[in-house]
């Protein structure tokens, strides 16, 4: 097997590397850029830890090969972090205790971010049935609900 | 500062500005998770650090008569291939066995697979390479001839002589079984108005964790020291049993477990390909890591909860239980797992059946067997599913024969809340419980009275509404009479260091681990209400057998009781030697001064006297003005353990209601 080469953007920056045809957005993610905040749980699209924003579309990482990746623009977690764009999410689920063993709770929030940019005030059927890709083994899901519809409401009340 | 003159003597311990015990706090380490910072061990990477990938059996049960490797060690990125022989020069096998199950046998059990395999997914050799893409293709160049031989799957005929031996050496299938009779089971059964009879079947199942159990073995030859790195609820433990396998002593092992994604029990044992990747480490002399794929989780993750159990309960016309009897068969795969053994579930389910009545009559049987499936062990709430599901099933079958409400039943026999202490007929001794006042509450909360009577209206309609109540025990923080006294290396003490640091922040190591359920935040939450500092200037630190104290670790819904007590201890004793130090400085006595909100203050009236980050500086960087003799020890260790009770009883009641708008095919599933 040989590498090809590949260029994208990765959290804003530029990233230029050479991969094997059959690596995984995933582990690309994670073995070679060391963003180890994407979480690997399944490996078949299964259990949504592994998801990341692909030219601002949700994907599962582990089933996109890193070559389709080429010009596109990636975002994970460690960038919607940095870039502040989910930290009023990320207090609503520190406030509702939202995660305990946090494995799942990146993938987590990365859907909840994307249902909060299509719809403004999402009902509670919505949320769940938008995060429903997304496996929680520790909370069952009620504070993940609430923190995800107190961010909705909060944001609607700024206009957002 | 800003501190607000207070009275202490007019407010509880619990209403101080800094109590946080019984209140909801923002856990400390969220941020870190949410933002994709964890340290989970599958994150985990270390200079030369290797792959193991394991090639795992395809049958039940087989005779291994070749290994052929030389293919696969010649592909690109291997660094060894690696049989069950070839690792047994630096790993010894082990018994899955404790001595106070009485006549519970296991077979040895390897690493590696040595001969023969007994379930699907034993592994049969380890394939370590540069990356794991690079071991998995080397695998499938690893030929294994096997010879299958007949394999024992149901339980139900694996205790027949005509069903082979799994373990000749054993002599028979049966690891374990426990008999039990309490008081006058015949008779009470004679002189009851009905019995009724059922049995209870329970498919296997598995925690699944959502991140897989991971491991990094890193061997240091020039230490001599083996660092492992591992996703684990008893870090004490895994450095118990590693030493032990690989000639080493407990100082030459550190177990370092940081995030956890998710245990539930299945993390709270050492699997044989865990025991390899140490070994591996040991044998090649560089880390290795271990990361079960999803497929290896649920086919060598712990089984749980395979069980058959007959039950029979007798009642009298005015709902007097007379008597419980249960016969419950498990099949347990090949093995007795290691270190906590096979048998806990089954002599759990024994101990609990009729748990929270009053009836003193009760005749138990349970037989655990072996097979060639997975393992089965202990997950969480060990045991309680199936006693409870059978007890409480009984108890409904009994009413429903003599016409009594399932309420009614219950309020007739639960243990009265007065009764306390007192012990089950299985001989469990119970502290203080509540069945009746828990039931009582419970009826209020779902107007149990209001929805009888819809239930009854709706089924004029045909719509079939159930409404089902469960009243249980549960067995938490269990002192050395669970697995101590059987010779287990696991210790049922825990032990928490706090120390006051240079600025007036508190450092806090704790032999409990964290995987989710608020170990930090608990522990965080007991010293700042002990010491009187706020939350945010707790650092815990846990999961570390080289930086903790020595404990059991979490689990069994022990972190709180017996680590959060160890915490408590620990900071009355380091709240008193502050005080001792303020008050030499202030020319006070103890008594007469408090700690709120990070400063020492007047007791009586709540006066700032100095802040704790003053009175620190003094310690550390100024002693010389300290008066002669005194000796400030701002760091203290307190360790605990329950003694008085084996265990602390908890109890509970549920509500179940379905609802259906076909008639059901049957009332009593």
């Amino acid at each position: 097997m040989t590498c090809v080469p590949l260029s994208l953007e990765v959290n804003g920056e530029r990233v230029d590397a050479h991969v094997l045809p059959r690596l995984n957005l995933a582990d690309f993610l994670r073995e070679h850029l060391k963003l180890t905040g994407t979480h690997v749980g399944c490996e078949h699209g299964v259990c949504g830890a592994c998801t990341v924003r692909v030219n601002g579309e949700i994907v599962r990482s582990c089933l996109m090969l890193a070559i389709q990746m080429q010009n596109a623009s990636v975002e994970t977690i460690e960038g919607l972090s940095d870039s502040g764009e989910i930290s009023d999410l990320q207090a609503a689920f520190r406030d509702r205790n939202a995660l305990q063993c946090g494995f799942c709770t990146p993938g987590m929030l990365m859907t909840a971010q994307d249902l909060l940019k299509q719809s403004s005030m999402p009902d509670r059927e919505q949320i769940r049935q938008h995060l429903s890709g997304n496996y929680c083994r520790c909370t069952g899901y009620q504070a993940i609900v609430d923190a995800v519809e107190s961010t909705a409401r909060a944001r609607a009340g700024r206009g957002q | 500062m800003t501190a607000v003159p207070l009275d202490p003597q007019a407010i509880s311990v619990l209403d101080r500005p800094n109590s946080y015990i019984g209140k909801t706090v923002p856990r400390p380490n969220l941020d870190r998770l949410m933002q994709g910072r964890g340290l989970y061990v599958s994150d985990i990477e270390l200079p030369r650090m290797a792959h193991v990938v394991f090639l795992r059996s395809p049958h039940a049960h087989a005779r291994i008569t070749g290994i052929e490797t030389s293919a696969a060690k010649r592909m690109p990125g291997v660094i060894a291939v690696v049989t069950g022989q070839e690792l047994a020069a630096v790993i010894t096998p082990w018994v899955g066995v404790l001595s106070h199950l009485k006549g519970l046998k296991s077979a040895p059990q390897s690493a590696i697979a040595i001969g023969r395999v007994c379930w699907q997914g034993e592994a049969v050799a380890a394939i370590v390479a540069v990356s794991r893409a690079a071991a998995e293709d080397a695998a499938e160049h690893v030929s294994v001839v096997y010879e299958e031989l007949d394999a024992v799957t149901d339980m139900r005929t694996a205790l027949d002589p005509a069903t082979p031996v799994i373990h000749p050496a054993l002599g028979d299938n049966l690891a374990f079984e426990r008999n039990h009779v309490a008081g006058a089971v015949g008779e009470a059964f004679a002189a009851s108005d009905a019995v009724v009879e059922a049995e209870f079947v329970f498919g296997r199942h598995t925690g699944v964790t959502l991140e897989p159990r991971a491991v990094v073995a890193d061997w240091n030859a020039a230490e001599a020291r083996l660092t492992i790195y591992q996703g684990t609820q008893a870090p004490h433990m895994v450095q118990n049993i590693a030493a032990l396998h690989l000639g080493l002593q407990e100082s030459q092992v550190r177990v370092v477990c940081k995030d956890v994604g998710g245990s539930f029990g299945i993390k709270v044992h050492i699997y044989a390909d865990e025991m390899a990747t140490y070994a591996l480490s040991k044998l090649l002399r560089r880390p290795i890591k271990f990361v079960a794929d999803r497929i290896e989780s649920f086919n060598t993750d712990i089984h749980a909860r395979d069980h058959r159990c007959k039950g029979k309960i007798g009642v009298r016309r005015d709902g007097t239980i007379t008597a419980f009897e249960m016969d419950d068969l498990t099949g347990i795969g090949p093995y007795s797992m290691y270190p906590r053994t096979s048998a806990i579930e089954a002599n759990q389910v024994v101990n609990l059946v009729g748990g929270p009545y009053v009836t003193k009559n009760y005749r138990a049987r349970a037989r655990v067997a072996f097979q060639n499936k997975n393992v089965m062990c202990q997950y969480r709430a060990v045991g309680h599913p199936i006693a409870c599901s059978v007890t409480e099933g009984l108890v409904d079958l009994a009413a429903m024969k003599i016409g009594m409400d399932p309420i009614e039943i219950r309020r007739r026999n639960l243990i009265a809340d007065d009764a306390y202490p007192c012990a089950s007929p299985s001989g469990l001794r119970f502290e203080q419980l509540s069945h009746h006042a828990s039931l009582a509450k419970l009826i209020k909360m779902m107007d149990y009275d209001a929805l009888r009577a819809e239930q009854a209206a709706l089924r004029a309609k045909n719509i079939h509404r159930g409404i089902g109540i469960a009243s249980f025990i549960e067995v938490t923080n269990p002192s050395a009479a669970f697995y101590g006294v059987g010779g287990a290396k696991i210790s049922s003490q825990d032990g928490v260091a706090v120390r006051l640091d240079a600025q007036g922040a508190v450092i806090c190591q704790t032999s409990i681990t964290e995987q989710g359920q608020g170990s930090e935040s608990l522990t965080a939450q007991i010293v700042g209400s002990v010491l009187g500092v706020s939350m945010d200037r707790v650092r815990v630190i846990l999961g570390d057998t080289d930086n903790t104290p020595y404990g059991g670790g979490t689990w069994a819904s022990r972190g709180a009781g017996i680590g959060g007590e160890a915490a408590l201890q620990a900071t009355k004793v380091l709240r008193r030697n502050i005080l001792d130090v303020a008050a030499a400085i202030l020319q006070s006595t103890p008594g007469e001064l408090d700690i709120i909100d990070n400063s020492v203050v007047t007791a009586a009236d709540g006066t700032p006297r100095i802040e704790l980050k003053e009175l620190a500086r003094i310690v550390y960087f100024r002693p010389d003005t300290l008066p002669p003799g005194v000796q400030p020890e701002l760091m203290t260790t307190r360790h605990f353990v329950p003694r008085e009770y084996p265990f602390a009883f908890t109890n509970g009641v549920r509500p179940h209601g379905w609802r259906s708008t076909r008639t059901p095919a049957s009332l009593n599933c």
